[in-house]
């Protein structure tokens, strides 16, 4: 594995996806989906309580919809990793937008594999979330 | 306060059945159009769907140890989240055992003095011939103050 394995051509990346400001709404079908009903995400109350301007956005959900997009690009049966990281808190309003490239290839087992790295960046252009993919290459 | 003790802590095994209807409710939640997820027989289930482990872990007393850990609600968060898929992802019909254990807990002093204290739980997943299929890794961390 040499870098000039990363100038080999590859898929390219799709165009940022800008999200639609995020709502109470995305939080809580995320939160009926997954199971999680931690009540900061939906009560505004609690929310206010906990220190929290707002109910605090689901981490999962933004990482999900983050993987959906990776996953639309590169394959949903070809995914063998995914990993995601927090690094800024967002809210209702927040717009986001997630974006991607190539970091890496390399095999595990003699199989190619692609790593991906995709942010969600909010409109500070901070970055709200972090997650890393691999995928089987080809 | 994050218990030590929790370390290599075991939950009893949980089954947990991979359905279409779960599949295309969670697809939809994190706003995906892939048919991938969303039309066939037996759609492949999104990276992240394992999560949904919750509803099936309820069903089973003793299968979390994470209740063990006992980490701040005030000072705690999710810090890292990571599924390992051993060849490609489950699909639709599939019966998974899954199995958490407390796998790790790390101390760390972040660089604004802080104490910083990981803990990391590992739930594996196996097919009904015991095969390791997925494997969901929760990292929390819970800050001193």
């Amino acid at each position: 594995m040499t870098p000039t394995d990363l100038h080999t051509p590859g898929p390219q990346a799709p165009e940022p996806w800008v999200l639609e400001p995020l709502t109470r709404t995305d939080f809580v079908r995320y939160q009926g989906a997954s199971g999680d009903m931690n009540p900061v995400h939906h009560d505004e109350e609690f929310a206010r309580a906990a220190g929290y301007p707002a109910p605090l956005a689901v981490g999962m959900f933004a990482a999900g919809v983050m993987n959906s997009w990776a996953t639309a690009w590169l394959g949903a049966d070809n995914v063998r990793r995914t990993r995601m990281r927090w690094k800024k808190p967002a809210f209702p309003g927040t717009q986001l937008t997630i974006s991607g490239e190539i970091k890496r290839r390399f095999e595990v087992d003699g199989e190619g594999r692609l790593e991906v790295e995709v942010t969600a960046t909010d409109e500070d252009g901070d970055v709200s979330v972090i997650a890393w993919l691999e995928f089987v290459d080809g | 306060m994050v218990n030590p003790d929790a370390l290599n802590a075991c939950g009893a095994p949980f089954e947990m059945d991979i359905e279409r209807g779960k599949i295309d409710e969670f697809a939809r939640a994190v706003r995906s159009t892939d048919p991938a997820h969303l039309s066939g027989e037996r759609p492949v289930i999104p990276p992240t769907f394992l999560t949904t482990m919750f509803f099936w872990e309820k069903r089973v007393e003793g299968s979390s140890p994470w209740a063990l850990v006992e980490m701040s609600e005030e000072r705690g968060m999710h810090a890292e989240q990571e599924y390992v898929f051993h060849g490609p992802p489950p699909r639709a019909g599939d019966r998974l055992t899954g199995t958490s254990r407390v796998a790790e807990i790390t101390t760390r002093t972040s660089r604004s003095g802080v104490g910083l204290m990981f803990v990391k739980m590992i739930t594996e997943f196996r097919d009904d011939t015991g095969r390791l299929v997925a494997e969901a890794i929760l990292t929390g961390v819970e800050k001193d103050r």
